[in-house]
């Protein structure tokens, strides 16, 4: 794109309708969520849709977030092992890793290989649908496509996410221990020992409530961008991406929310 | 149908200018105009896809401009819509597709939404597609799918959105026979949107035969027995309506030029 053409762009645009732009864009996307749920107490419920969303969101994201989850617990244990030798503490190693992965690695790190897979996967498959006038037809056909589309994924992506995180977790702290045992020749039961009794309610509780956050926040984000495509096939890839972008600093931002909000609600 | 003083703009573009017609039952009305002269934008307003910005939109005695979309899931079943790519579902196979109303009516047995199934597919003569996806089908069978999928509720409307654009004459004609066969068995309304004249002449000058299967010329003097209505649009306005006779004894410039 030519140096004129961005400024013909920036110009062409006045402060006032961006603001009203990315207003009435905070407004739809508010619409859509809430929309998403209210359809839960609504007839008909697409059951058949949400188990087969609940296919293709878990079961084909659980040998990413495995890895990922692993790779990070052992890097956890690597990184804290060099700081924690220098005050002798390296038998806490399991304490370090269980409150870091439990707490917020393993929520986030979930939540982002969640985001990078399906919020995609959602907002290029409803792109291209809208895109190909197959939305059209559905409402047409008398579907409602918020119920039909939206909300099996919306529940499929925060159920699935919450076990995920919860297995996610294990592989951490797996990764942790593989770590502490063979490399830095640390007691495995040890590690296991002080892994497991350091954790208290609130530890679990802040861990398990942010993955149903991030899960909404994955699914709604990835099929608001995907029903809003414009523009054929460049726009489903415009859509895909910025459905990407934005669920993965969303769940970066609120990650920092809702745990204040949960170290005040908890005492912890 | 009943459109009355209809105006819709994009972009503070107009693109409806007071736009008002009949399509009474029975009747099919084919709408003419260039590109971008709003002939899709005036299905879309039928089904309640879009909302004018001002007038009213009668169809089936229902007034869609003040329904909302809940309760125009209801009046659409009652209506069937071709659009102009076919909008198939690629992820369902060409049995799903057809069936997708009667499976979310969901009161319909699997055997009974099976026979109707085979029942519309073999007036569309594609039986043999049941399992196959649209992706491996040809565009004329795409169009033919889609049309099968418009009329297996028994609609009392059918919309038709360009539904022989991109096909070679041979396949146009194909699909100019069903909706032809649909006209005369059914006696639905219909609007047409087409950006091929001979497709509303020949509907305008041939019936369906369903002892030899196939359409056939009417003889000239029974020509006007045939429900078949032309309406041109050109900015924004209806510069014309009334049937193929009287399109083609019109002396204004614009409409000679387009139909020559």
């Amino acid at each position: 794109m030519a140096a004129g053409d961005i400024l013909s762009r920036i110009e062409g645009i006045s402060p006032s309708e961006f603001v009203k732009g990315k207003l009435l864009s905070v407004q739809e996307y508010a619409l859509l969520s809430a929309r998403s749920i209210a359809n839960l107490f609504k007839r008909p419920i697409y059951a058949n849709d949400m188990i087969q969303q609940a296919d293709i969101i878990g079961f084909g994201s659980l040998p990413i977030v495995l890895a990922a989850c692993f790779f990070t617990g052992a890097a956890l244990a690597l990184n804290s092992a060099t700081t924690l030798s220098r005050f002798g503490a390296q038998a806490v190693i399991g304490q370090l890793v269980s409150i870091g992965i439990i707490r917020e690695l393993g929520p986030v790190l979930a939540g982002l290989v969640v985001a990078g897979r399906n919020a995609s996967g959602m907002a290029s498959e409803l792109g291209s649908m809208v895109v190909t006038e197959q939305i059209d037809a559905m409402r047409a056909l008398g579907t409602d496509p918020l119920k039909k589309l939206v909300t099996p994924r919306v529940v499929s992506t925060t159920v699935m996410l919450f076990f995920l995180t919860i297995l996610g977790d294990l592989m951490g702290l797996i990764g942790g221990g593989f770590v502490a045992a063979i490399i830095l020749g640390l007691d495995a039961h040890e590690y296991w020992s002080n892994a497991w009794q350091t954790l208290v309610f609130s530890d679990v509780f802040m861990g398990l409530a942010k993955p149903i956050v991030f899960g909404f926040l994955v699914a709604t984000i990835g099929c608001y961008y995907g029903l809003s495509t414009k523009g054929g096939t460049q726009g489903v890839g415009r859509a895909t991406t910025e459905a990407v972008v934005a669920s993965m600093i969303l769940i970066i931002a609120v990650d920092v929310f809702v745990t204040r909000f949960l170290m005040i609600v908890l005492g912890s | 149908m009943v459109f009355e003083d209809v105006f819709l703009a994009f972009d503070q573009k107009p693109l409806l200018n007071g736009i008002s017609f009949r399509l009474p039952r029975g009747e099919t009305k084919a709408i003419f105009g260039v590109a971008g002269s709003g002939k899709s934008t005036i299905l879309k307003l039928a089904l309640g896809l879009l909302k004018p910005d001002s007038g009213r939109i009668l169809v089936l005695g229902h007034d869609v401009t003040e329904m909302a979309e809940e309760e125009l899931f209801d009046l659409r079943r009652q209506i069937g819509m071709v659009f102009q790519e076919s909008a198939l579902f690629d992820s369902l196979t060409v049995r799903e597709n057809v069936a997708f109303r009667l499976m979310e009516e969901g009161n319909i047995s699997e055997d009974e939404v099976d026979r109707r199934v085979r029942e519309v597919l073999s007036f569309v003569e594609l039986e043999r597609t049941i399992d196959m996806f649209p992706g491996s089908l040809s565009g004329g069978m795409r169009r033919r799918v889609a049309i099968a999928r418009a009329i297996i509720t028994h609609p009392e409307v059918i919309l038709y959105d360009s539904p022989t654009g991109g096909l070679d004459p041979v396949t146009s004609t194909t699909i100019v026979e069903l909706i032809i066969k649909q006209r005369d068995v059914s006696q639905t309304s219909a609007l047409l949107v087409s950006h091929r004249l001979q497709d509303a002449f020949t509907m305008a000058t041939h019936y369906f035969d369903q002892k030899a299967n196939r359409m056939v010329p009417m003889a000239p003097n029974s020509r006007k027995d045939i429900p078949v209505t032309f309406m041109v649009l050109r900015d924004g306005k209806i510069i014309f309506d009334g049937d193929a006779q009287e399109l083609a004894a019109s002396r204004d410039e614009y409409i000679r030029e387009y139909i020559s």
